[in-house]
């Protein structure tokens, strides 16, 4: 067994000995500072060099992912933007065509009706015939003086009663003009309402063209600001594609649940076609792969149809064919469905039929009389099953859309993500490399701590010769700045 | 146009190796052997073993087999085997034959004659037997009875047997009248079969005396 004082220079004395052998230690230490603190620099250097290096790649990655992501998302926006302007242009020229296609006839009527409002306003300025020459006459005569002759009063009474008949004829035609240019003018009427509704019409359709010409102001906007590759039009695109991103889940995970109660309808069923008992895992039956299936074709048969339908656009070759082929394709793709929906709804009344069997088997071993469920009442799950069984295949058919809005939303999203997350990891590695340089900075220091003694004489000498000492440490660069022992 | 045929390739491959290594070829298919003693007393208690038949019948999956034996004086025999189903993998059809297998077990339970010995080694090697046949997955012998062997004295049982990955589970292990008088002898009895089955390599020992708790039979399966 060794003896636990073996170190000690004088077993006698432990502290005496710690003493002599901290000193001599202390020495040592100071005789290996310049070579420590180069091997402390180093390792710095060799450990913070690297990580400094990957975080200045990584962020050169990340901003070349950021400029890539903004290309991209611009591009895509660029595409968008200009499918909306044409679509905007062909309402447009659908508005145009159908409203000016028949303004020559607006015209024309309008025209017409102005014209006969023209001509009838022209019958009701005509004034009531000037009055005839005899009122100078009648003035004339009313001017004599009747000297109280009876031979003239007689005239003058003549006159008067001629002029009274004569004047009541020409008021009763008067008053017929007047009706007449009444009746012209009751006769206006419909010609105004006429002219008011055609005027309204041309308004409308003014209004609609100029909307539609506004919206397209709008879309030209947006095109511009992206086809500048502005900052804003890089945010609006990339909040835009977010809240795709998040809406287009939500939808799907919605879808999904539709899918797992269509699955769980023909979960059963299969195990009649394909057999209970093969597993394709250990937990995962073939009966089940083949319901999963057969959702998995419903599905597609609805990504078809959409794809056939041009209401989605993820394969650029359906979106090609040309008409015919693509009518052909959308009747395929329906009949395919909608056979499929068919054997679905077969298959939820096998369902509901097993299920009832496996109950009488379970309650004539349990020996209980069994529930018997009559009249219309019993046949509604029936029918629920069967009729959710053929509707589930056409509402996952319209999959097809928010998998379109998820999987163009998902390039935008997933790339902003992964850049983001190259930055933090150029961060970190930098935020690492810090630490590094300042632990072997902290550790320079420390290593002084423990020869303070023999800096504090060194100090000493130098201070007395005032002048560095022949042979004393080199300042100690750890980075930022020199240190100087002591200083 | 090299490189993206070479990754297609690749990509082909590991669909085809991934679509392989999913099959899964292990059976997961029961196999049930309940071997119902007959002798003595204890033929009196055929009216539970009903109960465990009918549990077994509405627990067990189609693709599943199972067979209702008789323990008698000499049970090392196809002929003790009172009905036997490797039911159909298709529900209905399994169902069924579930319903013509309570048919045949209730008529033998219904009439069931008490015998004079208990051949259970010989009931156990038979249904070994059967249960190997049948290429299960999982493989059980339950035994309905009071695990007296009692053999006449020309049957000879006292030889290793090979119950390999068999679960042997015991029901209804009735104690016998001087089992009462010292308990030791019951605890002795279920003790010497569980060595003897463990010795003879089955998978798992199991006494269950409640009937209530039949569910415990395939608890763990």
């Amino acid at each position: 067994m060794s003896d636990p004082r073996m170190w000690m220079i004088w077993p006698d004395n432990a502290a005496l000995s710690i003493l002599v052998l901290a000193l001599i230690a202390m020495f040592a230490l100071y005789a290996a500072r310049a070579p420590m603190h180069g091997l402390l620099r180093s390792a710095s250097h060799a450990l913070g060099g690297p990580l400094r290096l990957g975080a200045r790649w990584l962020f050169g990655v990340a901003a070349e992912m950021r400029a890539r992501n903004k290309a991209v998302l611009l591009a895509q926006g660029r595409r968008e933007t200009g499918q909306r302007i044409e679509r905007e242009f062909e309402r447009l020229a659908l508005l145009v065509a159908r409203d000016l296609q028949g303004y020559p006839t607006l015209q024309r009527k309008l025209l017409e009706e102005i014209t006969r409002v023209e001509e009838d306003y022209k019958k009701c300025g005509e004034v009531p015939p000037p009055p005839p020459d005899w009122v100078d006459a009648v003035t004339a005569v009313a001017k004599i003086k009747t000297g109280g002759g009876e031979v003239v009063q007689k005239i003058l009474v003549d006159i008067r009663q001629s002029l009274e008949s004569i004047h009541d004829k020409a008021l009763a035609e008067y008053r017929r003009a007047y009706q007449m240019r009444h009746s012209i003018l009751e006769g206006f009427m419909p010609y105004w309402r006429s002219l008011d509704k055609t005027m309204k019409q041309v308004d409308k359709n003014m209004t609609g063209i100029q909307d539609a010409a506004a919206q397209v102001d709008a879309q030209m906007a947006s095109y511009k600001e992206i086809a500048a590759r502005s900052d804003e039009a890089e945010s609006s695109l990339t909040n835009s594609a977010f809240t795709q991103f998040f809406i287009a889940a939500l939808v799907m995970a919605v879808a999904l649940g539709g899918a797992f109660v269509n699955f769980k309808l023909i979960a059963l069923p299969m195990s009649e076609m394909v057999g209970a008992s093969d597993y394709i895992t250990s937990t995962l039956r073939t009966s089940e792969v083949a319901a999963l299936v057969i959702i998995l074709v419903e599905a597609s048969m609805g990504l078809f149809l959409m794809e056939s339908l041009r209401i989605t656009h993820l394969f650029p070759r359906i979106a090609n064919l040309n008409d015919r082929m693509r009518r052909r394709m959308v009747w395929i793709s329906l009949t395919l469905l909608l056979t499929l929906a068919g054997i679905e709804s077969a298959l939820a009344l096998m369902r509901d039929m097993l299920i009832q069997d496996k109950q009488a088997l379970l309650q004539s071993l349990a020996a209980t009389p069994a529930v018997v469920n009559e009249g219309w009442l019993g046949h509604i799950p029936t029918a629920g099953q069967m009729v959710l069984g053929f509707i589930l295949p056409f509402a996952l058919a319209f999959v097809a859309v928010p998998l379109e809005s998820f999987i163009h939303s998902a390039r935008t999203v997933g790339g902003a993500l992964l850049a983001n997350l190259v930055a933090a990891l150029a961060f970190a590695l930098r935020i690492l490399s810090n630490l590094v340089r300042q632990a072997s900075r902290a550790l320079v220091h420390a290593y002084d701590v423990l020869i303070v003694l023999p800096l504090l004489v060194e100090h000493a000498v130098h201070s007395l010769r005032g002048g560095a000492p022949e042979g004393a440490a080199p300042p100690v660069d750890v980075g930022e700045k020199t240190l100087h022992p002591l200083s | 146009m090299k490189i993206r045929t070479l990754a297609t390739s690749l990509a082909m491959a590991g669909l085809a190796l991934a679509a392989a290594g999913c099959t899964d070829s292990r059976s997961h298919a029961q196999a049930v052997y309940m071997l119902v003693d007959n002798s003595g007393t204890y033929a009196r208690e055929a009216g539970k073993a009903e109960l465990v038949v009918n549990y077994l019948l509405g627990t067990l999956r189609p693709g599943d087999s199972f067979a209702v034996a008789r323990v008698v004086n000499r049970s090392f025999s196809e002929k003790d085997i009172v009905a036997k189903a490797m039911f159909d993998t298709r529900p209905s059809e399994a169902n069924a034959q579930k319903r013509a297998f309570r048919a045949k077990t209730e008529a033998f339970l219904r009439t069931v004659q008490a015998t004079s010995h208990t051949d259970i080694t010989g009931g156990l090697i038979q249904g070994a037997e059967f249960l190997n046949e049948t290429g299960a997955g999982s493989k059980t012998i339950i035994i309905f009875s009071d695990m007296e062997e009692d053999l006449d004295k020309v049957t000879v049982r006292n030889f290793p047997i090979r119950l390999d990955n068999i679960r042997i589970i015991a029901v209804n292990v009735t104690k016998l009248g001087t089992d009462n008088i010292d308990p030791r002898r019951y605890l002795g009895r279920l003790d010497a079969w569980h060595k003897r089955v463990k010795a003879a390599g089955a998978a798992e020992w199991k006494v269950i005396n409640d009937i209530e708790r039949l569910d415990g039979i395939f608890a763990n399966s």
